[in-house]
């Protein structure tokens, strides 16, 4: 295929505890450590072995927010993308906005392939790809930990609840990745000099024809009901002993 | 009123479990009618086991032979058939469900909530983000369909004894044929489905190799309990990925939960939060998962599970 997009979420980083802000308007960002959305990564380090092994002519790395959404960008340009394109929204988009918005770029690009991570580490959605999938009336190949590319189609093996389930699918099409799919590379220091030659371009989402307001009112965020801290026992005697006393065995 | 479509999942011959539960997550909104609707080749089986579910108005039965192998290319556009009319549509939050409901989202061109885990009201809800160390309260939009998925553990299943009528409908969507089913490689087992079942007992990476995994398995087979397991055991490749629990893997709410030689990432506590009891087994006494265990034993796994073993005897 000539061209693999894939999509890159600029989300707090994986390891930040985050913290929900004290007026319940959103979580704080501000200090925060951003990163790459962990699934995304791997979307994009299967992209990038797709190419090396001759499958793939370009990849293109997308991402949909702000301008400070250009540092993942960059980062995943020094990874080995060819170039990359962010559509720049200022407010909160929802899942079908980013949707919509991918799709646009679809037809400009024609891609054989879109590769997304299954799911984002902050809404915990799982939407996009799917919803891109339905948007182009393509197959769509969820929660995949192995990609074949063959040709015109490609074997998907899925994590699924029961298993793993195997699955061809005609190109084009979207595939969503999931953590054992593969371990994305680290960025050596010449390639992210390398990277700031690459091209970016930035389009506003608006001149993709998107009227990208929430539909989704997000009223609220709150921290979880904690669990109370519980008991400690010093050997199996007691542990046999207070699962006894809570009629558990 | 609030005229809501459920989406039941199940093998071809079963009605899988979540569905009881979604059901009665759409029991909470005010003034619900629930119809399930029962997407398969041969329907009946299912059906007459949706049917029983509490709550249940109708069962709405689509055969069809591309059903078979429950594709969410295949099956969306029939459920967006299906819709029409209906105020909330909902399927369970498993993945099937995530991979289904978005797609049928699209199609009728409105989000899709994922993971309600309370209603709030016949268009709000609250839901986890961040791994569950967030709760969302989003509100849909009152003039379109509300596609959701149900978290189903936050929730218990309805009663067995109602009789829902059972109409089969037509349906006449144009499927797709770009997304064939392969195969399904799917570990057999006897023990307690790790997502329904009463106690879990989860291994983690202190096990250090599929051998020693045994231990764990003879211990939740003295308990009759499923068996779990952390990230890190699955990406070590001591047990096949379906085992994983936590924000990526399985979200379960068992009466008890064993975690041993777990250290509690929040990605793993996410999946076990709901849990009646959790006790934890672990060398280290800093473990983050002794936060959250309402029973905790410091100590070596290799000495600490054969003895609890043989103490249930």
């Amino acid at each position: 295929m000539e061209k693999i997009l894939v999509g890159l979420k600029r989300v707090v980083d994986y390891n930040v505890r985050v913290r929900v802000k004290s007026d319940g308007s959103g979580v704080e960002t501000d200090g925060v450590k951003m990163s790459i959305n962990p699934f995304d990564e791997i979307a994009l380090e299967e992209a990038l072995r797709i190419k090396e092994r001759g499958d793939a002519g370009e990849v293109i790395v997308v991402s949909i927010g702000t301008s400070e959404s250009q540092q993942q960008l960059r980062t995943g340009l020094a990874m080995g993308a060819d170039r990359a394109i962010l559509i720049v929204s200022d407010g909160a988009t929802d899942a079908i906005t980013r949707a919509r918005a991918l799709l646009a770029l679809v037809n400009r690009e024609d891609p054989g392939m879109v590769l997304l991570g299954k799911q984002a580490i902050d809404d915990d959605n799982s939407q996009t790809g799917q919803m891109l999938a339905a948007l182009w009336d393509r197959p769509q190949a969820t929660f995949a930990s192995k990609l074949e590319v063959n040709g015109q189609t490609a074997r998907v093996t899925r994590e699924v609840d029961v298993g793993l389930e195997v699955v061809d699918i005609d190109l084009p099409a979207v595939v969503t990745v999931d953590l054992r799919m593969n371990e994305p590379r680290y960025v050596k220091l010449p390639d992210i000099m390398k990277a700031k030659k690459k091209p970016l371009d930035e389009i506003p989402i608006a001149d993709l024809g998107i009227d990208a307001s929430p539909a989704l009112n997000e009223r609220l965020f709150e921290p979880p009901a904690e669990r109370q801290k519980g008991i400690m026992v010093n050997d199996v005697a007691g542990l046999v002993a207070a699962l006894k006393d809570k009629g558990l065995v | 009123m609030a005229k809501i479509l459920l989406i039941a999942e199940h093998d071809g011959q079963a009605l899988n479990p979540s569905t009881a539960k979604c059901v009665a997550c759409a029991a909470a909104i005010a003034g619900a009618e629930i119809d399930v609707g029962v997407f398969a080749e041969t329907a009946a089986g299912v059906a007459a086991e949706a049917a029983t579910l509490d709550g249940v108005a109708r069962v709405l039965t689509v055969e069809n032979s591309a059903n078979k192998d429950a594709l969410a290319a295949v099956i969306a556009p029939q459920v967006v058939a299906l819709a029409e009319g209906y105020s909330h549509i909902f399927g369970p939050s498993t993945t099937f469900g995530k991979d289904l409901m978005p797609r049928v989202a699209a199609l009728l061109g409105v989000n899709q909530i994922s993971d309600i885990m309370s209603v709030e009201g016949t268009h709000t809800f609250k839901r986890p983000i961040y791994a569950g160390n967030v709760v969302l309260t989003v509100e849909a939009p009152a003039d379109q369909p509300v596609v959701a998925t149900v978290r189903a553990a936050s929730y218990s299943a309805v009663g067995n004894s109602n009789s829902a009528a059972i109409e089969a409908t037509d349906c006449s969507a144009q499927l797709p044929t770009h997304s064939r089913f392969v195969e399904l490689q799917a570990g057999s087992s006897d023990r307690p489905d790790l997502q329904t079942a009463a106690r879990v007992v989860s291994g983690g990476r202190a096990l250090g190799s599929a051998e020693n995994f045994d231990i764990i398995f003879q211990l939740a087979d003295k308990m009759g309990a499923g068996v779990g397991a952390s990230r890190a055991a699955v990406d070590a490749g001591y047990v096949p990925n379906e085992m994983q629990v936590g924000q990526t893997g399985k979200i379960i709410a068992p009466d008890l939960y064993v975690a041993i030689g777990i250290s509690g990432a929040i990605q793993h506590l996410t999946g076990i939060k709901d849990a009646g009891t959790i006790v934890a087994i672990n060398k280290d006494e800093e473990a983050p998962i002794f936060e959250v265990a309402d029973i905790g034993l410091v100590g070596d796994l290799f000495n600490v599970v054969p003895e609890l073993t043989k103490a249930l005897d």
